[in-house]
């Protein structure tokens, strides 16, 4: 009754989509092992004091992580575009069980996306506490929770076709500003900019290897306002797609 | 079969303003509270925005369903069935009216587990094989039916380990039919369900459908083939236009909708003659040929040609439901505006899957 099975067969039809999992986990492999790879032994990338492994490594897994909380987006389309969805809506499912399974997938996505990097990184010399890996994961995981209500946005505002576009526009350039490719400098405008996306702080997750620093407190304050922000949206986006009051 | 004593055939009264449910003549039996025993649709209006304005799909509907009866919703395409089961199983709020379903909300009926449904468009979630989906919708449900049995009464055993994407569209409907059948449910919904099924398949569909409804469960569906209503239904309830035109046992509703019209070419024949022979309710003419409508189209056939040797080219063709409704209504649909021109009488009758679509947002 409370949703276990349906989440169960959310999770399974994920993985079963074995192209959407392997361009999800794989494509920032690549990346990583292709920007990384080069900077290897620079243990102070760009002024950051951050080793470029590490610095790369959650970079990515700021993008890969962004990207699969986007996907639960494309999955709710698909269903919209079938009306699987007006079929959910006449089951005992409630709204909250239905985005509880839709969030968990995401997230087991999202998970798996930055367990590969974290190989990946402890390939090319990554070497954290084991306290740290976890902080990192947890701070990761924290972050995501806007992408989380913007998938859930964009899956009930747009079609199959149209969501591919959004979705790589969207993580593009969250990925751009927060500092996934280069270091956003510590001073300017762009830094200004980046400080207020959700995207940027991922990316900050990765100062916990300098002796365990979490966010300060505009991170938190950052990542509040933009999962309450687009929370709402997407509660709105949800009932305006069903007719529900 | 609780309602085969009732009143027999009510007809809708045209109604001038049709936003005024009240213009109605219907039966209106207790409250709008609504009670455990039966379904409830009250004065139900539905309107869309439209490019070209707004389209009324629902005008003003009342009906009373007795628990454990089989209703069929008849009309032709564009006539506001699926709007009306959108609102009855709570996916469309209506514009005023109101829904219980056995005493309760829609919205109630269905969290409770007590609603199933087949809806008109809907394909399936892939990745999952059919007794997956299956067994996942189950899992919704308080006392869903056992899905083994699920599987084989609607006659998906066989392909119960392929995957949903690989189904044709036969397999895809018998598929839904389960999904919407394992929640053993007190109301199931079939909106044009044998839509996409080839003979055999509505056949073992009915069947199937029959065994559920011996059960004493409610069924409501919607089609626009008389006979499906008549072979499968103990009450039709007919709609045009978003309003009701008749509701009452099938055979009464058959008698009334199922008129034979006589074609034939016949130049110079005056209409007021043609529609004074026996057997014959009404007579027009298109160019050379005479179109009469018949209440007896064996009589008028014989009258007809002792009359008029010189007929030829003669048709006797079954009257599309589309064109009974005009007959019953009495208006002309290509006046209206809101009806296809080319929705004629015959064209729709074998169109099934292909036919148009009724207007939905």
């Amino acid at each position: 009754m409370s949703g276990l099975t349906y989440t169960r067969y959310e999770l399974l039809r994920t993985l079963r989509n074995r192209r959407f999992f392997i361009l999800a986990l794989g494509f920032p492999l690549v990346l990583f092992f292709v920007i990384a790879g080069p900077l290897r032994n620079v243990h102070n990338f760009q002024h950051t004091g951050i080793p470029a492994p590490v610095y790369y490594m959650i970079g990515l897994a700021s993008f890969g992580t962004m990207s699969a909380m986007l996907s639960c987006g494309a999955r709710i389309a698909a269903e919209r575009a079938v009306g699987w969805n007006r079929q959910l809506r006449i089951t005992p499912l409630s709204p909250r069980a239905y985005f509880r399974a839709k969030v968990l997938t995401a997230y087991m996505m999202a998970l798996l996306s930055l367990a590969a990097l974290y190989i990946a990184g402890a390939s090319l010399g990554v070497s954290l506490q084991a306290g740290d890996w976890l902080k990192m994961t947890g701070l990761i995981v924290i972050g995501l929770v806007p992408f989380a209500a913007l998938g859930i946005t964009l899956g009930h505002m747009l079609t199959p076709d149209s969501i591919g576009p959004a979705m790589g526009g969207g993580v593009s350039l969250f990925a751009l500003l927060g500092g996934t490719w280069f270091p956003i400098g510590a001073h300017g405008f762009l830094h200004d900019i980046a400080q207020l996306l959700p995207s940027y702080w991922l990316v900050q997750a990765s100062h916990v290897a300098l002796g365990g620093h979490s966010w300060p407190a505009k991170g938190w304050i950052v990542i509040a306002a933009w999962t309450v922000v687009l929370s709402a949206i997407a509660a709105r986006a949800y009932r305006r797609d069903t007719g529900r009051v | 079969m609780s309602t085969r004593g009732r009143a027999g055939i009510e007809l809708g009264r045209q109604a001038p303003d049709a936003t005024k449910p009240d213009d109605f003549v219907h039966t209106r039996v207790g409250a709008a509270n609504g009670s455990p025993g039966r379904i409830e649709l009250d004065g139900l209006v539905k309107s869309f925005h439209g490019p070209d304005g707004p389209i009324r799909a629902v005008r003003g509907i009342d009906v009373l369903i007795a628990a454990g009866e089989t209703v069929a919703l008849l009309g032709p395409n564009g006539a506001g069935k699926s709007t009306t089961i959108d609102m009855l199983l709570g996916l469309l709020a209506p514009d005023s009216g109101s829904v219980s379903v056995f005493g309760r909300s829609p919205t109630d009926a269905v969290a409770q587990g007590a609603v199933g449904a087949m809806l008109q468009t809907g394909a399936l979630i892939k990745d999952l094989s059919v007794r997956e989906l299956v067994t996942m919708v189950a899992s919704l449900y308080p006392a869903p039916l056992d899905v083994d049995e699920v599987l084989e009464l609607t006659g998906v055993a066989q392909i119960a380990a392929q995957r949903t994407n690989k189904l044709s569209g036969g397999q895809t409907q018998r598929v839904r039919f389960a999904v919407a059948l394992v929640s053993d449910p007190e109301l199931l919904v079939l909106d044009e369900p044998t839509a996409a099924m080839d003979v055999e398949g509505r056949h073992s569909f009915w069947t199937t459908m029959r065994e559920f409804a011996a059960r004493g469960r409610t069924i409501v569906f919607a089609t626009h083939y008389l006979e499906e209503a008549d072979a499968y239904a103990d009450r039709a309830v007919l709609m045009a236009h978003g309003r009701i035109v008749a509701d009452g046992p099938t055979n009464e509703i058959k008698a009334m909708v199922g008129t034979r019209t006589i074609r034939a070419t016949l130049p110079g024949a005056d209409t007021d003659a043609l529609a004074a022979l026996p057997g014959v309710s009404g007579a027009e003419r298109r160019g050379e040929a005479a179109i009469l409508s018949c209440t007896d189209s064996d009589a008028a056939i014989r009258a007809l040609l002792a009359s008029y040797p010189g007929a030829r080219d003669i048709e006797i063709a079954a009257a599309g439901l589309e064109q009974a409704f005009l007959e019953l209504t009495g208006e002309n649909a290509a006046d209206r505006g809101d009806v296809e021109p080319g929705l004629g009488a015959g064209a729709e009758a074998e169109s099934g899957a292909a036919g148009i679509r009724e207007t939905r947002r």
